[in-house]
Formats: structure tokens, C-alpha cells, sequence
């Protein structure tokens, strides 16, 4: 579904990502771990299309296409969805009106009529319940005033409504209490199908707990350093991160 | 002798073959009032960027050419002006076409209340308070207010009496045909809210034809002791007219005037909003929000003159700018030195969305008491790129996700309407103009 091959990324002048591979199939689940500043959050937001970003080589194909030569918007409507780090706060825009109108720009893209009224509350009513969100906050404008365990409900909320084929999540756990952390990753795992992947950014191991990746990869400094299964994300969790720095 | 004085004696010229047409009326005391504007007008001068208040709105355009007064009748049938009208609201309507008054479109009095809702021609020489309030706030000191008296025409005589609340909003809608050759229409508003009455003022501007024409419109309003008004003044005319539009507001004691100006501006258009709180307690808030493109001009002057103790101020303007244009803000507050325990807040946010387009915003507070509360902060700022990415991220495109920012950057002004029909009259048109 995803082949990242060698991929560099200069932000500012300065290189961040120093040649990433990694391939993704269909009903995989990805963690992708690393100290602060390795660059996860980096390829996170390179995969949306952040403009920002200087792609220096390399490249990423998303379901045989070049990702990289998409916009933004075009690859959300390919399937790929971020969950951000920090989701934005849209004052005077309503969840609603977000969700009604990327629903509709996908489906315009992919030759469907927009969608029915009814059928998108209905929608909205059954993807609230798997993050037990609650319908004010979805009438509210985005993220406006969510304390920090509603704003990731919220991202996982549109995820569920978008249906992506591909979703990241960066940094989804950060700030969570156990209680949120849980809601999330239920939510996550219940959207989880064979056809569809997910990559799990983190810096702990605790949200894997819960999201079992199926493969884990350590990034440092730009480069995946280390790929294991699950049990590395223990291994970590036990030594640090100081022993892959120290190399070896 | 310059070309503007020219103009200014073309208007004088033309006053004779004007007052010829008055027939009967030449005689009355109205006409004593045009009489004596005229000759005001002879003193005064068209503004040029040297003035202060006018340094960044050259009106050249406006000041250069002779629009004539004479202005052709226009027959509009109900379902030419349905699109104008607010959906809920079937009563207090006033219309005016190309400056005269339409008794046939309007909808007076229809309920049972006692607001007096007329055209000013027909009261002026019958109601003594019109009379006599006519002129006292919006005096002949600018050559815009003179020229507007001077051909006193028609526009719309409000009065509330005591205690009456208006639940209807008081609808005058000037709609001008836009055909034709330069023509200037003379709206003059008068407002009297009585104590403790309570009401809606909508001042309406609309033309039918993207035609080149000149609005000059005056507009009086008392808000007398713990009186409520809220006016909402909304300006989507041609984009080829020309607009000067004043506002003056006496606020008596604990009076509570509140004022919205929602405009897509002209090709120039330049509004002059002044309130005076006369006495204590009062409360003021004036909001904007203004659209424009291409080579339009839109300029704001308000004036809040804090003159008595214990009274709040709260202003609130938004620009969205595009294309070439220019936008002026001028907020000018003035807490005299009896005005202690003042509270005056200030506030202008404009978005710019292309290269070439400009804003001047100047806050101007002029503070001599010294147990006052004063802020006022102005902003510039291209459209949020945080939130546009996390917009396309969603799969929302570049034209839908700009639409979204920009309507959400106008929310808080519309939703400080209270009214729901009006404010989707303005979701609408905020809809059509992005959404093109």
C-alpha cells in the first residue's frame, strides 16, 4: 500500500529524514519509535504533503501512485489520513460543517453524488459512539475549547468518517490520561480491517498496549535504525532509547 | 479655481432648477433648511488626502465628476425586491427606489402597534419632533452632509414611542435601478427611540444593475433614556457605485445603541460613524465587517466621544481583502475629562489574500480622565496556514478551504446579530461571494 524508498527531507536547510524506507501492507499495523527530534513527526507530516518540507530524494508510492506529486487535499482523497499532533482549532468553523464538506469533496473526487443529509447523521451518530464522543462537542467549532483528550477523540472521530485507507497517527497518546488513551485506542482498533493499514508514530511504548503493531520500527536521526515485531517496543521500553544511540 | 470647485458649482447651479420643481414646497420651512444648506456648501470643500481624516481615501472620482440630483423614477413590482427582503418578517418595511419613496413595496404598521414608520418628505412639514431634530446631530459640517440637506429629498422617519418593543426589525431597503447616467441619491434617515423602547434598525443598500452611480446618504438616530437600538446597516450595491454614508448617534442616559456595519463595499465607499454618550451609564458597541476585491476602496471612520461618566464602548471591525483593494480603518475614541470609570474596547482583525491588496488601520484614542479603562489592538494576517493545511489534509480542497476560513474569520461579527433571518441573509451572501 505504502513503499517509502530512501527518502530525504531538508526543513529550513537542515536535513531531517536521511534516507527512510519502509513498506506498509494492507491490514498491517506500523509503530514507528524514536527519541525526540529523530524526525517521526517529520515523516508524518511529509506523508500529508506539509509544503513546508524540502523533499531532497527519494520516493513514496501509495497504492502504485507517487504520493509525492499529489496535493495535500489529493491525497487525503486517496485514502491517507493524519491524525495530528496538535489538531488545529478552527474558531467559528463546526465540526459538522468540516466533516460534511471533506466528505463531500472526497466523494466529488471519486465520482459520487454528495452525500444525503439524513445519511450523513446517520453516519455521524454511529462514528461518534467509537470514541465516545459526545454530540455537543460535535456542534461545537473545531477543537475549539477541547481539552487535550477530546482533540485526539476528535481526530480519531474524523478518521472514522473518512474511512481512510492509510492512517498515521502522531503522536496520538501524548497528554492522554489512561482513561482517554484507552477510548482512543479502542476507537482505532474497531476502525482496524484487512483492507485498510495503520502507522502508529510514538515515543512510548504504553499506546502499544493497546494498538498491537504488527512491526515496529526505531527511527534516529533520520533513518530506521532498527525493525523488529512487538517485542521490540518492550525492549525498548526496558533499556531506552540510549543503547540505539550508542549504536548497537 | 480647480476642478472639484467646479463640481461643487454645478451642485449650487443646479439648485435653482431643483427648488423650481418644489412647486408649492418652495415655500414651506423644509425649504428653508435646503436654503441654508446650499449656502453652507458654498463654504465648504471637497476633501483631498491632505486632510487627516481622508489621508489614505482619495475620492477623486467621486469629487471629479457631477452626478446629478434629478433622478429618474422607477417602477418595481414585489417580486423584483422579493430577494432583498429577510424571510420571517412581514411588516415594517420601507422602500425606497432611486431615492423615492415606493408606498406600493412598503409595508407599514401591518400589526397592531403604535411605531410611526413613514417617509420623511411626508412628515417633515407636519411633525414638529422631525422637524426639529432634522440636522441637529448630522450638522452641515462637511460638504457631503450639506449637499445631502441641501436636496433634501426623502429617506425614512422612525419613531418609537415610550416603553414599545419593536419585535419586527424595521426594514429600509434603498434599492437603486443602477441604469442610466450618474446619478446621486440622497437617502436621510431619522431615528427617535423613545425611553425604554426597543428596536431593530436594518439600513438597506442594494442596486438592481451594476450601474455607475452616487450614494450620499445621511442618517440621524436618538436614542433617548435606556432606550435599546441596534442597527444593522448592510451595503451590497454595485460594484461600479459610489458610497458616503454618515451615522450620527446621540446615546441619553443609559441608552444602549448598538451598531453592525456588514459591507461589500463599492467601487468607493467610505462610511462615517459617530456616536456621542450625552450623559452616564451608557453602552455602545459598533462592529463591522467589510469584503472587497478587485480595485474597491472601503473606508471606516468611527467615532465613539465618551462625553459622561460610567459608560462602555466596544468596537469590533473585520476586513477581508482581496485583489487591488484598499481598506481604511479609523477608530477614533474620546474619553473627556469628565468621563471617569470609562470602559472603551477596540478591536480591528483584517485578512489579506492577495499581493496587492492594502489596509490602513489607525486606532486613534484620545484619553484625558484618568480612572479609565482603554485597549484597542489591530491585526493584519494572511489566512491561518496551521489550519488551511489541516483543512486540506482532510481532503478539502484549496478554493472550499479558503471559503471555510474566511467565513469563519467573519463568524463572530455575524453571530453578533441576533437576529436569525438576517444573519442567514448574511450567510448567504457570504456563501455566494465565495463560493462563486
Amino acid at each position: 500500500m505504502l513503499e517509502v524508498k530512501n527518502l530525504f527531507v531538508k526543513v529550513d536547510g537542515k536535513e531531517i529524514l536521511k534516507g527512510i524506507n519502509l513498506s506498509v501492507k494492507a491490514g498491517e499495523v506500523h509503530a514507528i519509535m524514536g527519541p525526540n527530534g529523530s524526525g517521526k513527526s517529520t515523516l508524518a507530516q511529509v506523508l500529508a504533503g506539509r509544503e513546508d518540507y524540502q523533499i531532497t530524494g527519494g520516493e513514496v508510492t501509495f497504492n502504485g501512485k507517487n504520493l509525492l506529486d499529489l496535493s495535500p487535499e489529493d491525497r487525503a482523497r486517496e485514502g491517507l489520513f493524519l491524525a495530528f499532533q496538535y489538531p488545529i482549532e478552527i474558531p467559528g468553523v463546526s465540526n459538522t460543517n468540516l466533516l460534511k464538506t471533506a466528505v463531500n469533496e472526497a466523494r466529488k473526487y471519486r465520482g459520487l453524488e454528495e452525500i444525503d443529509a439524513i445519511e450523513f447523521l446517520s453516519m455521524m451518530k454511529e462514528k461518534m459512539k467509537v470514541v465516545e464522543l459526545d454530540q455537543s462537542l460535535i456542534s461545537r467549532s473545531v477543537n475549539e475549547g477541547f481539552s487535550g483528550g477530546e482533540k485526539k477523540r476528535n481526530e480519531i472521530f474524523q478518521m472514522a468518517m473518512l474511512e481512510p485507507k492509510l492512517a498515521i497517527l502522531d503522536e496520538t497518546d501524548s497528554g492522554l490520561d489512561i482513561d482517554a488513551l484507552r477510548i482512543v485506542a479502542n476507537g482505532v482498533n474497531k476502525l482496524k480491517r484487512p483492507d485498510n493499514a495503520t502507522i502508529v508514530v510514538t515515543h512510548y511504548q504504553r499506546l502499544l498496549n493497546y494498538i498491537v503493531p504488527d512491526f515496529v520500527h526505531v527511527l534516529y536521526n533520520g533513518r530506521i535504525v532498527k525493525s523488529g515485531g512487538k517485542e521490540l517496543a518492550f525492549e525498548l521500553e526496558e533499556k531506552g532509547y540510549d543503547w540505539i544511540k550508542e549504536g548497537k | 479655481m480647480n476642478q472639484n470647485t467646479d463640481i461643487k458649482n454645478l451642485y449650487i447651479e443646479n439648485f435653482k432648477n431643483f427648488e423650481a420643481k418644489l412647486n408649492g414646497g418652495r415655500n414651506s420651512q423644509v425649504h428653508k433648511i435646503r436654503q441654508d444648506a446650499i449656502n453652507k456648501l458654498n463654504g465648504l470643500e471637497f476633501p483631498i488626502t491632505k486632510w487627516e481624516e481622508w489621508k489614505y481615501t482619495n475620492i477623486n472620482p467621486i469629487t471629479s465628476s457631477y452626478f446629478n440630483p434629478d433622478v429618474k423614477k422607477k417602477l418595481l413590482n414585489k417580486d423584483e425586491i422579493a430577494k432583498f427582503l429577510f424571510e420571517d418578517f412581514n411588516c415594517n418595511l420601507l422602500v425606497f427606489v432611486n431615492g423615492y419613496y415606493s408606498k406600493e413595496l412598503s409595508r407599514q404598521n401591518c400589526k397592531e402597534n403604535s411605531v410611526i414608520l413613514s417617509n420623511i418628505a411626508s412628515v417633515l412639514n407636519e411633525k414638529k419632533e422631525a422637524f426639529d431634530l432634522l440636522g441637529r446631530l448630522a450638522v452641515n459640517n462637511n460638504i457631503f452632509t450639506a449637499l445631502n440637506t441641501a436636496y433634501l429629498n426623502d429617506g425614512a422617519f422612525i419613531h418609537i414611542p415610550k416603553n414599545l418593543i419593536v419585535d419586527e426589525p424595521i426594514h429600509l431597503l434603498f434599492i437603486a435601478d443602477g441604469e442610466g447616467e450618474k446619478s446621486l441619491i440622497q437617502p436621510r434617515n431619522l431615528v427617535i427611540a423613545e425611553p425604554f423602547s426597543k428596536s431593530t434598525i436594518v439600513e438597506h443598500y442594494v442596486s438592481l444593475n451594476e450601474g455607475v452611480y452616487f450614494n450620499n446618504s445621511v442618517t440621524e438616530i436618538l436614542v433617548q433614556e435606556n432606550a435599546y437600538v441596534d442597527h444593522i446597516k448592510l451595503q451590497e450595491e454595485s460594484k461600479k457605485a459610489f458610497h458616503i454614508g454618515r451615522m450620527e448617534v446621540a446615546q441619553e442616559k443609559s441608552s444602549n445603541f448598538s451598531s453592525h456595519l456588514i459591507s461589500l463595499g463599492a467601487e468607493i465607499a467610505r462610511n462615517d460613524f459617530n456616536t456621542v454618550f450625552h450623559d452616564s451609564h451608557c453602552e455602545s458597541m459598533l462592529n463591522g465587517l467589510f469584503l472587497i476585491d478587485g480595485n474597491q476602496l472601503f473606508d471606516a471612520h468611527t467615532l465613539i466621544d465618551h462625553a459622561k461618566p460610567y459608560c462602555n464602548s466596544h468596537e469590533h471591525y473585520k476586513g477581508i481583502l482581496d485583489g487591488k483593494s484598499r481598506g481604511v480603518f479609523n477608530g477614533k475614541v474620546i474619553v473627556r475629562r469628565d468621563a471617569q470609570k470609562t470602559n472603551a474596547f477596540q478591536e480591528n482583525n483584517n485578512i489579506i489574500l492577495s499581493q496587492e491588496a492594502l489596509i490602513n488601520t489607525k486606532p486613534q484614542l484620545e484619553i484625558f480622565a484618568d480612572d479609565v479603562k482603554c485597549s484597542h489592538g489591530a491585526t493584519i494576517g494572511r489566512l491561518d496556514e496551521e489550519a488551511m493545511f489541516y483543512l486540506k489534509s482532510r481532503g478539502i480542497g484549496t478554493e472550499a478551504a479558503t471559503a471555510i476560513l474566511i467565513h469563519a474569520f467573519a463568524s463572530d461579527v455575524i453571530k453578533s446579530i441576533k437576529i436569525n433571518a438576517i444573519r442567514n441573509y448574511l450567510e448567504d451572501i457570504l456563501d455566494k461571494k465565495f463560493n462563486q
